[in-house]
């Protein structure tokens, strides 16, 4: 049986969770919001992708759909199943560095329904192009996802969804586990945190990513 | 109870009529033979009267249609069928007096063997009577079931249901189009219309289809067929239609149409059990539709469930569109672990790498330089070496001074270095 939604009280309203299943993230955060945008950023290296292949895996493996869009192509399926994604519950569109692509087909994927996490990878897209991105995009998203089901996992290096995002996570690489003699090192994992900006929290998480080979 | 139509001269092209005729009373009616027909009037009496009253209406729509057909009710199809081909006319066989009205006819109408004829006739049974009054456990000792069988169609006894008669199922439709059409609106205005028509068609005989045909002749006669394969069966218009004017629009016809035809392969529908507990899945038909307008977008290949084939060679995938996906949820771990995930550059990055000790240094790439502060490796594959793309590589996990890690290879085949992708 599948963990049931919480429910989490944002200052004046009170927001539908899921629960993923990372002790860590849910008692940070309360679960991944429901019918919101979600948003996790941070440089490059410091664990976004891998908290992002977590959700999948919480997701599918709970019998949801899933969807990515790729802005860059940069899915690789094969880190997706040993992160416990089910990749026959997802769908999965490679957009070839092309924003415009990729923010259309997020919308026809929101507004086709039925699906339980719908991501919005734009990490690896220039700053030049992402500027150009206009804020009524994340209007009409967060329009299209409220009193749906589904949430709406955005990952950048910077934040872009601004004020439509209901949850905005940061990601800092703390440390980088290398064993092994010099010159035989193995590596074993990343350490990250996790860092709530919106709502604004002083507690953060601790999480490791295992690198398996 | 039943009514046989018999034609009572041989009328080989009234055939057509005589199920005409059949369909006029009820959809339920079996085509015993190419001349019989046997139509299930059970609670017909209130719309039609008493079973004189029903088979005077028959005649008189038979008359109409010019048949000239022999009528029987009975309260069993066999004996409404005997009773039609045995007497002219009206015959109203009343309940429970079957085996008089049939007992005079000869047993060369039953459907006997020739063996078991000649048996029959040795004995003496001429008529269906005759063979009624054997004693029954004989008949059974003698014939075994077979036997039994025709002794109760001697009797009148034998009950049977209907098979229904249902037209040849043909799920195609086509038209010649006065003047060629050169735009796409009118064409699908055209194609619309047969979608429509199809889908009615496919929803009577309780179908759908999971592949369409569009074959659109061209000026010239020149044909062009374009195949629509469905991951899941179908049989409302509206996608369909959507869905052959996104392959149309991506695939235009090259010259004027002057002729359109449409085949739909007729399949079950799907059917699906869902539960109370499950979670919501996109509706097939909505996300076919949005897939092929996703593709249309992106490009043919570029959106699908990705699968991973059965190789070691770094980086492979399969895309493909489908439908089923696995709503049943999976048993819940105790903790899940979160795994490194890598970033792959699609193509790989070519490198130039500074090495010290044999191991990298420093690396320079498009958009990516810096010294190595750590790394791991070098972890050695090959593969599929009897392929011409066969690999080669050793690969290494470095730690920039640009506070990023990536995975970095030396192709021992082709003598130069790549970044295969970043972990994040």
């Amino acid at each position: 049986m599948a963990a049931s939604p919480q429910i989490l009280s944002f200052p004046g309203r009170v927001q539908l969770t899921e629960p993923t299943g990372i002790p860590e993230f849910d008692r940070l955060t309360g679960g991944l919001p429901t019918g919101a945008i979600t948003e996790i950023f941070g440089s490059p290296s410091s664990g976004r992708t891998s908290l992002l292949l977590s959700l999948f895996a919480a997701m599918s493996m709970q019998g949801k759909v899933c969807a990515l869009v790729d802005s860059t192509d940069s899915f690789d399926p094969a880190s997706a199943e040993r992160a416990g994604v089910r990749l026959a519950n997802l769908v999965w569109v490679r957009c070839n560095r092309h924003a415009g692509h990729a923010f259309k087909a997020a919308d026809m994927l929101l507004h086709g329904g039925g699906f339980g996490l719908i991501a919005l990878d734009l990490a690896d897209l220039p700053r030049r192009v992402l500027q150009h991105i206009p804020l009524s995009y994340w209007y009409r998203f967060r329009r299209a996802i409220e009193h749906t089901p589904a949430s709406l996992v955005v990952l950048s290096t910077e934040p872009q969804v601004k004020s439509c995002a209901t949850l905005l996570l940061e990601t800092k690489r703390s440390r980088l586990d290398l064993s092994g003699a010099p010159g035989f090192h193995l590596l074993r994992g990343l350490e990250m945190q996790l860092l709530p900006r919106k709502p604004v929290r002083s507690a953060t998480a601790q999480l490791r990513a295992e690198a398996i080979r | 109870m039943y009514a046989c139509l018999h034609l009572s001269e041989s009328q080989e092209e009234a055939g057509e009529s005589l199920l005409a005729l059949a369909r006029q009373f009820t959809p339920l009616f079996e085509r015993a033979a190419p001349e019989t027909v046997v139509l299930a009037m059970e609670g017909m009496e209130r719309l039609l009267g008493s079973p004189l009253e029903m088979a005077e209406a028959i005649e008189k729509q038979a008359r109409e249609a010019n048949l000239s057909v022999r009528i029987a009710i009975a309260g069993n199809p066999d004996a409404a069928i005997y009773a039609a081909r045995s007497y002219s006319g009206i015959t109203i066989v009343p309940p429970g007096e079957e085996q008089k009205w049939l007992g005079s006819l000869d047993i060369s109408h039953l459907p006997l063997t020739p063996e078991t004829e000649e048996t029959l006739r040795r004995w003496g049974i001429r008529t269906f009577a005759q063979l009624a009054a054997l004693p029954e456990t004989g008949v059974a000792a003698r014939f075994g079931q077979e036997g039994v069988h025709l002794q109760r169609i001697a009797r009148g006894e034998y009950s049977r249901p209907l098979i229904p008669w249902h037209p040849d199922l043909t799920f195609e439709r086509h038209e010649e189009l006065e003047h060629p059409v050169e735009l796409l609106e009118p064409l699908l205005f055209v194609i619309g219309r047969q979608i429509h028509e199809i889908c009615d068609a496919l929803r009577q005989s309780s179908l759908a289809t999971n592949e369409i045909q569009l074959v659109l002749t061209l000026e010239g006669n020149v044909e062009n067929r374009r195949t629509l394969r469905l991951p899941v069966p179908l049989n409302i218009a509206a996608p369909l239609r959507q869905l052959i004017q996104l392959d149309l629009e991506a695939h235009p016809p090259q010259a004027a149409i002057t002729g359109v035809r449409i085949e739909a392969r007729p399949v079950m529908p799907q059917r699906l059990q869902t539960g109370l507990f499950l979670p919501q899945a996109p509706e097939p038909a909505k996300l076919e539709l949005t897939l092929k307008r996703i593709e249309k977008l992106v490009g043919e290949g570029r959106v699908g469930t990705p699968e991973i084939p059965d190789t070691h060679r770094p980086g492979a995938f399969r895309i493909q569109l489908r439908q089923a996906f696995q709503t049943e949820p999976a048993r819940q771990e105790e903790r899940r672990q979160i795994s490194l995930a890598l970033r792959i550059y699609r193509p790989p990055l070519e490198a130039e790498v500074d090495l010290r000790d044999g191991a990298p240094a420093r690396i320079k790439a498009a958009g990516i330089r810096g010294r190595v502060l750590n790394y791991a490796g070098p972890w050695r594959t090959a593969g599929d070496w009897w392929r011409n793309d066969a690999w080669s590589r050793a690969e290494w996990d470095i730690a920039l001074s640009d506070q990023s890690l990536y995975r970095i290879y030396f192709d021992m085949r082709e003598d130069r270095w790549f970044i295969e992708g970043r972990y994040d």
